[in-house]
């Protein structure tokens, strides 16, 4: 068994809230310019070169590149050989984020209750995903999700009868509704089978991949080079303003689903994509 | 590149009234900055019959929630937030004189008749570029519910603030104008 302390879980929590907040990934930042060169509205590309200046503030001047520095969406991967000693995880995890959010000068999003909507005043709780693995690593991923594209997600539970041209048709009509709103160019994370609640899970992680990486399985990367050019069809365009780049990717997860069933989730992500995972 | 246009706050109707859908304009003068919580308790003051904390009249709002300054900083990033959640508020302050809101997204069929009606404008700022719109602005003050955090009213001033006018006050909407403008049949 390998031990490790919680105090540890938190001094890493707390790095990756800013880390992600003030560095955007080198993934994002190339498709950011491989859309530039593409863009053909004049318009659209002003609005691109100002994220990748944005971005370039972000990182020179250590402040956030975006005013919703997001909820805190925690992954963790947890080896069963693993070991806590300390104290709890989840307290750990929180405490991590109530450190960077407060030393980061990060904004404090969230409201306690649905209804009266009092902040809780440091970011906290973040939603927490574990997953048992074997091994006797643990691999965190800090995802800072923005309310503006969260609130563009939509889910489905389609028949088998509609199948993949009901999952294109889904998929597609959700980025055509959301329009400028999300702050595009998005990514669209899919969930695709699972149950109800299972497929917008695995919509998120699909938008944590690297952007621009294509699923492995053939048939579900074919259907995420349909989407994507489908959905750059729309003219939406960088901010809604009209082009070519109204997403800068499209990611689809699977998971085996019901004979009854076909579950769609689309969750969308702004271009303001910060995430980042340590593995220790 | 086309040419901006500068914009002095307080506005009068025969400058905004000029301005059309697609206009790129630098903004000087004050902004006051409103979300959803600060929103609702304005009109909550409104249906009382109680004075505003400041008079909207010939005013620009700013749908905006930064994040806390930097020490030497007069703010931190502020950009913009999606402006549909406050569409149930809006047309109340337009009536009321308010020349114009600063946002992203598109609008209610409700606030573009206003903005047609009493004369105002909806300008987009570009959604995440909230540490580059920070550079604008010069000086800060909340001004009412403090308690509400990043949600408190404040009033910027600023210099050079850039955004595009989206709705202007006949009906011209960007939105539209660009998606069918790029659109190609599926």
């Amino acid at each position: 068994m390998r031990q490790i302390n919680t105090e540890q879980i938190t001094e890493i929590i707390e790095r990756l809230c800013t880390d992600a907040n003030y560095n955007l990934g080198d993934d994002l930042i190339t498709s950011l310019r491989s859309a530039l060169e593409k863009e053909e509205s004049p318009l659209g590309r002003e609005v691109i070169t100002q994220l990748l200046e944005n971005a370039e503030i972000g990182r020179k001047e250590q402040v956030p590149v975006c005013q919703d520095t997001g909820f805190a969406i925690i992954f963790i991967e947890l080896g069963q050989e693993v070991v806590f000693t300390g104290g709890d995880l989840q307290e750990a995890v929180n405490e991590g984020i109530r450190r960077g959010y407060k030393n980061g000068l990060l904004r404090k999003s969230i409201v306690k209750n649905p209804i009266d909507r009092i902040n809780t005043g440091d970011n906290t709780p973040a939603v927490i995903h574990t997953d048992i693995v074997s091994g006797d690593k643990l691999k965190i991923t800090f995802d800072a999700k923005g309310g503006g594209c969260e609130n563009m997600s939509r889910s489905a539970m389609l028949t088998p009868a509609q199948g993949r041209k009901g999952v294109i048709d889904f998929v597609v009509e959700t980025v055509r509704t959301a329009g400028a709103n999300p702050c595009p160019p998005i990514i669209v994370g899919v969930g695709l089978g699972g149950t109800f609640d299972y497929s917008t899970l695995l919509a998120k992680k699909a938008i944590l991949r690297p952007v621009g990486s294509n699923n492995k399985d053939k048939t579900i990367a074919s259907l995420e080079i349909e989407l994507l050019e489908k959905i750059n069809k729309l003219g939406i365009g960088p901010q809604g303003l009209g082009g070519r780049t109204t997403a800068l990717a499209v990611q689809v997860e699977t998971f085996p689903c019901h004979i009854a069933s076909l579950p769609v989730a689309v969750n969308i992500e702004c271009h303001s994509h910060r995430t980042k995972t340590v593995v220790i | 590149m086309t040419e901006y246009i500068d914009l002095k706050t307080p506005l009068e109707n025969a400058t905004i009234e000029k301005l059309k859908a697609g206009d790129k304009v630098r903004i000087s003068g004050v902004l006051y900055t409103a979300r959803d919580a600060a929103h609702k308790r304005l009109i909550e003051m409104v249906e009382a019959g109680n004075n505003l904390p400041f008079d909207v009249k010939g005013q620009l709002l700013y749908y905006v929630g930064p994040t806390p300054a930097k020490p030497g900083q007069v703010i931190g990033s502020a950009g913009p937030t999606t402006s549909y959640r406050m569409d149930t508020y809006a047309p109340t302050l337009i009536k009321m004189g308010l020349k114009g809101t600063i946002g992203k997204g598109s609008r209610s069929k409700e606030v573009i008749e206003a903005m047609k009606k009493y004369k105002a404008i909806y300008f987009a700022a570009v959604g995440g570029a909230a540490a580059l719109i920070a550079k604008t602005i010069k000086r800060v003050e909340i001004i009412a519910f403090d308690d509400l955090g990043t949600e408190a009213i404040r009033k910027m001033e600023v210099k050079d603030f850039p955004a595009i006018v989206v709705n202007d006050t006949n009906g011209g909407d960007l939105y539209d104008i660009g998606r069918k403008k790029y659109k190609i049949p599926i």
